[in-house]
């Protein structure tokens, strides 16, 4: 007996909807042996992980504003992903994202208040895009492999805050600690209900609706599909592929920079060090689950906002070190690869081994 | 001066040397491998826990090969029988190792052990100059001067190399020819994984004889990119390695000197470097002076109408 | 004769596509015995059922009247067949040392390198060739590597071998020498299968023939069981094949000129080695040559996907050298690419979507930023109509079609600005009969209309039946130039050799 594989015609719809929301459970399932592993209660964990993102109004407001980084910079990477052009450097892009608005709030000395916001926007867009598009330059240019070039500047950008936030940019107020100094209330986006909870996230939902715009209805965007469809056929119909991949880099790392904006603005009101906690590595998870559409982006950020705001109550009430959410993120990616498999193929079992 | 500099360049490349000959072996395969850091990362953990547990270095660096192999061949699996992504597995493999080893490693933070020690070569190690940096050092270090002479006559010199390095070139043209594709190429990313898994375990046996979370800080990464410069060649890997060891010695070194530069700014040449390099060799790579193996990234599958 | 090898009823599905119905035929010892069928009658699918590359749905295969199964390619050489397959299975950064040894059976895993090497010099002799063993294989000429990969079988000692088209990067004076071969290998008892499309050659070398069609074996016939055109009618069956009537050129406008043009590949040798050349309006110019001999880079200079290092290109007498992909569409210049699918179309898109690849700028589907999806809509079902292209259903990706109606979604595309000038890549190559006939009345009626075509074909009765004029190329120059109506197949042969110039 031997088992085989082969193709199968499309399955159905629900399964490939389904796929990803299955992929999630068996992540759930598996990693809760890993959790048993640690010593930890697995259905206790989980139990808690809802309970406290879910279970009040308080825990909701936190979902929503762990939400509302990961839907910018989910955009961002899946921009990118439609073109299959890797962005794996949105953190690196958030960092950057920060720092441009930070530098409007703290020295433009601006005190208008919408004045403030759109500059402050803008500068951590342009300087979200310039991150991204050295990449997209390097890639266009001579082939760099993008994948590798946007990861290894994540970690010079967080150097780079840190330099900045332990040098330069240092609160002269703040006993040492590498942070900089508070933004003025010209420079803070309005928050709500007395939770932390800002207006960041109605940008971030806008921004979803621009995008979708952007990709199913303009030029651009058919553009885009093509050459992710198949780039030598787009350089076969006269599409400058090279601009191209320069533009979506550049745009992709605006985008994931608003998530710093939003961050700095809305929540944080200055830089500081670890600002993001590894919000454009779970982007790309999200990219991936959502597969191609904007409006996927948002649930699936919702979905990991959910399993943040777990993490971080595991991490106080078990002393579960927060990376454990990368480790569950990973299965998940794994357990959606192979599901992949199975919508285009079924397992046989034939008779006979290899002589008869 | 220039001695000790020569020394910590060894000390500081070797991680990424193994690491380097690891993804090597995945991409002569036709595998690429993002895993590498996550690989690195249990590799630290497994060789000190098993070291921790059994006070024997040796079954230390053999825990560390056989977990990354192990975590590695999740990815192979995924990657060549079901013919996934490679470079979101990849990255998912990354993501797995940084949590998994942050989860596993909490009991280990703060614990030591008793980490490699230099055994010097009679006569060599009186050298001038390299006897320290070459013929003073550790048996892993040994170990890495070994493996990449051997990967190297392992490719051009044997049946099995050959077979390895033609699943990664054409594997429809290793299939006619009878070679196992799936099976060579999942050995060459399990046990590619495993040496990776020997890197990542010099740092918590050799470097700093602890458990520390993420502690590979990027070297993986680093090592993912070296493959481009060391054109998929093993000797040309202990040329990158060693060129990034002596980046980080020479920074460590201005840090010790305690210069007015910002020990961020240091801290970011090896970084900085990397992509410098990438883009040369990559540069290089375009003008026809190296070649990539030619089905790099492109799962097999004998069905698939062309 | 005793049989080899006998087939029964094998059956092979793909997603969508029967591509072997019911195929039963058996082979005798010390026989060739070709596979004949138009493209898409299943021969390659076939051959790779019976290299263990494809795993039949049903059906038996027997080796001396014993059932065996094939799972590998490895359970297929171990049963003694062996295969030249149509695109070469050698590794091309490989030496031709390294690519002999890979099939050689029982070396160990430590080989001596000195023995092995002189083995394979051994077999190198045996056939004359005068081959650098350490040379990579890309530096050797289609014609050497067809050798190499005939050698990685017969050192394997196969009792089957298995040839798909051979000769179709061959000039027919290699042809001839190949087939010496394989007369010689029959007559010490090995059996051959021979695959082609090509009549002549099907008619000079057969023991037996089965023919092939839409996935069935229909008949094997012996040797003097058989003739011309009792074969064609059998493998295109009642398939009306039309006439077309074409004008003839006269000569009068010129539509292109092309004038010592020279461009390089990627490895820095000349594609195209100080090209000449005048196309005239109405005028479908035929280029003859091997593969690799420069014709795709002389359309993709053409068409602005490839630089000119040297040369110049005047449409009307405009200069249009190395313009981009997109402007030389725009003046005029259309391009069916030689490989459709990875080149001509987005395959994860609908046909609408393809159709507009090449001018979706253009005001007629743009409104401002936005896309006009009516106006998408509507262009896709007209072109769908005008061209039966069978789609599917609405938001089909194309990459579901079939390869005949792929390559009409790419021509109505080209064909939607009335374009001067086509530049036609292999239009026909692995089409079926009536898709074929399609493409050709596309190009003749376009010709009624002023259109000029450089006919770029493999295929020297494509040639012969539509051009007016078939000029031949080697190395990238042009080596002769020849009239239709007054030449034969050995001249132009001769002149695909490189052997002589007109």
């Amino acid at each position: 007996m031997k088992l085989i594989s082969e193709k199968r015609e499309l399955t159905s719809r629900l399964f490939r909807i389904s796929a990803p929301l299955i992929s999630i459970l068996v992540a759930l399932f598996v990693a809760g042996f890993l959790l048993m592993a640690a010593g930890v209660n697995p259905l206790l964990a989980y139990l808690e992980i809802f309970r406290e993102s879910l279970g009040s109004v308080y825990g909701l407001s936190e979902t929503l504003v762990k939400t509302t980084p990961l839907i910018f910079a989910s955009l961002g990477v899946s921009l990118a992903f439609r073109m299959q052009i890797w962005n794996i450097g949105a953190e690196g892009q958030i960092y950057m994202g920060a720092c441009g608005a930070t530098a409007v709030a703290l020295f433009s000395g601006i005190e208008n208040h919408s004045l403030m916001i759109t500059a402050m926007f803008l500068a951590a867009f342009l300087f979200g895009g310039l991150w991204g598009g050295v990449a997209g330059v390097l890639r266009a240019r001579w082939q760099v492999n993008e994948v590798i070039v946007t990861l290894l500047m994540n970690y010079i950008a967080i150097l780079g805050v840190d330099y900045l936030i332990y040098g330069p940019w240092k609160d002269p107020k703040g006993f040492n600690f590498p942070l900089t100094a508070q933004f003025s209330e010209a420079a803070r986006l309005s928050e709500y209900f007395d939770t932390r909870f800002h207006s960041g996230f109605f940008l971030a939902l806008f921004c979803a609706l621009l995008m979708y715009l952007f990709m199913e209805r303009t030029v651009w965007g058919y553009e885009i599909k093509v050459i992710g469809s198949n780039p030598k056929a787009a350089r076969y119909a006269g599409m400058r592929t090279g601009l191209a991949i320069f533009a979506v880099l550049f745009l992709s790392g605006a985008v994931a920079g608003i998530a710093g904006f939003s961050e700095v603005a809305g929540l944080q009101h200055r830089l500081q060090h670890g600002l993001s906690p590894g919000y454009g590595y779970t982007a790309i998870i999200i990219a991936w689950l959502a597969k191609r559409s904007a409006f996927g982006v948002v649930i699936v950020s919702f979905l990991m906002g959910v399993l943040l705001v777990g993490g971080d109550s595991l991490q106080l009430s078990w002393q579960l070190p927060i990376a454990f959410v990368y480790a569950f993120q990973g299965l998940i990616l794994f357990f959606l690869l192979a599901s992949d498999f199975f919508i285009h193929n079924r397992l046989r079992l034939i008779r006979g081994g290899q002589h008869a | 001066m220039l001695e000790i500099l020569l020394d910590a360049t060894v000390r500081a490349g070797t991680p990424i040397l193994f690491a380097t000959l690891g993804a090597i072996i995945n991409e002569r395969a036709g595998i690429i491998n993002l895993g590498i850091e996550g690989l690195m990362l249990i590799g630290a953990l497994a060789g000190f826990a098993g070291t921790q547990a059994s006070g024997s270095l040796l079954i230390g660096v053999v825990a560390a090969f056989v977990a990354a192999l192990l975590a590695g061949s999740i990815h192979g699996f995924i990657t060549v029988q079901l013919r996934g992504n490679q470079i979101v597995s990849g990255l998912a493999l990354t993501m797995f190792g940084i949590g998994i080893t942050a989860l596993f490693g909490r009991s280990m933070v703060g614990l030591t052990i008793a980490g490699f020690e230099r055994v010097a070569i009679p006569g060599l190690s009186g050298l001038p100059l390299i006897g320290k940096a070459f013929f003073n050092q550790d048996l892993l270090i040994y170990f890495s001067f070994f493996l990449v002479v051997a990967i190297a006559l392992f490719f051009y010199r044997t049946r099995w190399g050959l077979a390895l390095r033609t699943v990664g070139e054409n594997p429809a043209a290793a299939d006619t020819c009878g070679v196992p594709v799936i099976l060579t190429r999942f050995l060459a990313v399990a046990i590619g994984s495993g040496i990776v898994g020997i890197g990542g375990a010099y740092l918590s046996l050799a470097t700093t004889p602890m458990w520390i979370e993420n502690m590979t800080a990027g070297r993986g990464w680093i090592a993912v990119a070296l493959v481009i410069f060391a054109s998929w060649s093993s000797y040309r890997a202990l040329a990158g390695a060693y060129l990034f060891g002596g980046i980080t010695a020479m920074q460590l070194r201005f840090q010790a000197m305690g210069t007015t530069v910002s020990v961020h700014i240091l801290q970011m040449m090896p970084y900085f470097f990397t992509i410098l390099v990438l883009v040369i060799s990559t540069i290089r790579l375009q003008k026809g002076a190296s070649q990539q193996p030619e089905n790099l990234g492109q799962p097999y599958d004998r069905e698939d109408r062309k | 004769m005793s049989n080899l090898l006998q087939i029964k009823n094998i059956r092979k599905t793909f997603p969508g596509v029967v591509a072997l119905d019911t195929i039963s035929l058996s082979i005798a010892r010390g026989e060739i015995h070709t596979l004949l069928g138009e493209n898409g009658a299943g021969k390659s699918t076939l051959m790779n059922v019976l290299t263990g590359l494809y795993r039949p749905d049903r059906g038996e295969i027997l080796l001396d009247g014993v059932s065996i199964q094939l799972n590998s390619p490895r359970d297929s050489l171990a049963m003694g067949i062996g295969m030249v397959h149509q695109h070469f299975m050698l590794v091309s950064a490989h030496t031709v040392f390294e690519n002999i040894l890979l099939a050689l059976e029982g070396v160990p895993n430590f080989y001596s390198r000195r023995t092995y090497r002189q083995k394979v010099q051994k077999v190198l002799d045996a056939f004359e060739l005068d081959l650098d063993l350490d040379s990579p294989v890309w530096k050797l000429s289609i014609g050497a590597q067809q050798w190499i990969e005939l050698i990685k079988l017969l050192v394997r000692d196969c009792r089957l071998l298995i040839l798909d088209e051979p000769t179709a990067v061959l000039t027919p004076q290699e042809s001839a020498r190949l087939f010496q071969v394989l007369t010689r290998l029959r007559d010490q008892g090995k059996s051959i299968l021979f695959i082609s499309h090509k009549m002549r050659e099907v008619m000079e070398i057969s023991d037996r023939v089965t023919v092939l069609k839409k996935g069935r074996s229909l008949v094997s016939l012996s040797r003097g069981e058989y003739d011309e055109s009792r074969l064609a009618s059998l493998m295109i069956g009642e398939d009306q094949i039309p006439m077309w009537i074409k004008p003839a050129c006269k000569y009068e406008q010129l539509a292109l000129e092309i004038k010592n043009l020279s461009a390089r590949n990627d490895r820095g040798l000349a594609d195209l080695d100080n090209f000449n050349m005048k196309l005239y309006r109405g005028q479908i110019l035929g280029v003859a040559g091997v593969a690799g001999n420069g014709q795709k880079a002389l359309a993709e200079v053409l068409t602005g996907l490839k630089e000119a290092s040297s040369g110049r290109i005047l449409a009307e007498g405009r200069d249009i050298t190395n313009s981009t992909a997109r402007s030389s569409y725009i003046a005029g210049i259309a391009h069916i690419p030689e490989d459709r699918k990875s080149i001509g179309i987005a395959p994860d898109m609908t046909v609408g979507d393809n159709l507009i690849m090449k001018n979706f700028a253009s005001r007629a589907f743009r409104r401002w930023i936005f896309q006009d999806r009516a106006a998408i809509r509507r262009n896709a079902s007209a072109k769908i109509n005008e061209f039966a292209i069978k789609a599917g259903p609405d938001g089909n990706p194309v990459r579901y079609l079939s390869g005949g109606n792929i390559q009409k979604v790419i021509i109505a595309r080209e064909l939607s600005e009335k374009p001067a000038v086509l530049v036609a890549l292999y239009p026909t190559r692995g089409l079926d009969i009536g898709s074929a006939e399609y493409v050709h009345k596309v190009i003749i009626d376009g010709a009624n209309q002023g259109m000029s075509t450089i006919l770029i074909s493999e295929d020297l009765d494509e040639l012969l039946k539509l051009s007016d004029q078939i000029v031949v190329m080697f190395r990238g120059r042009l080596v002769g130039c020849v009239d239709p109506q007054a030449t034969t197949r050995e001249e132009i042969g001769l002149l695909m050799s490189g052997e002589v110039q007109s």
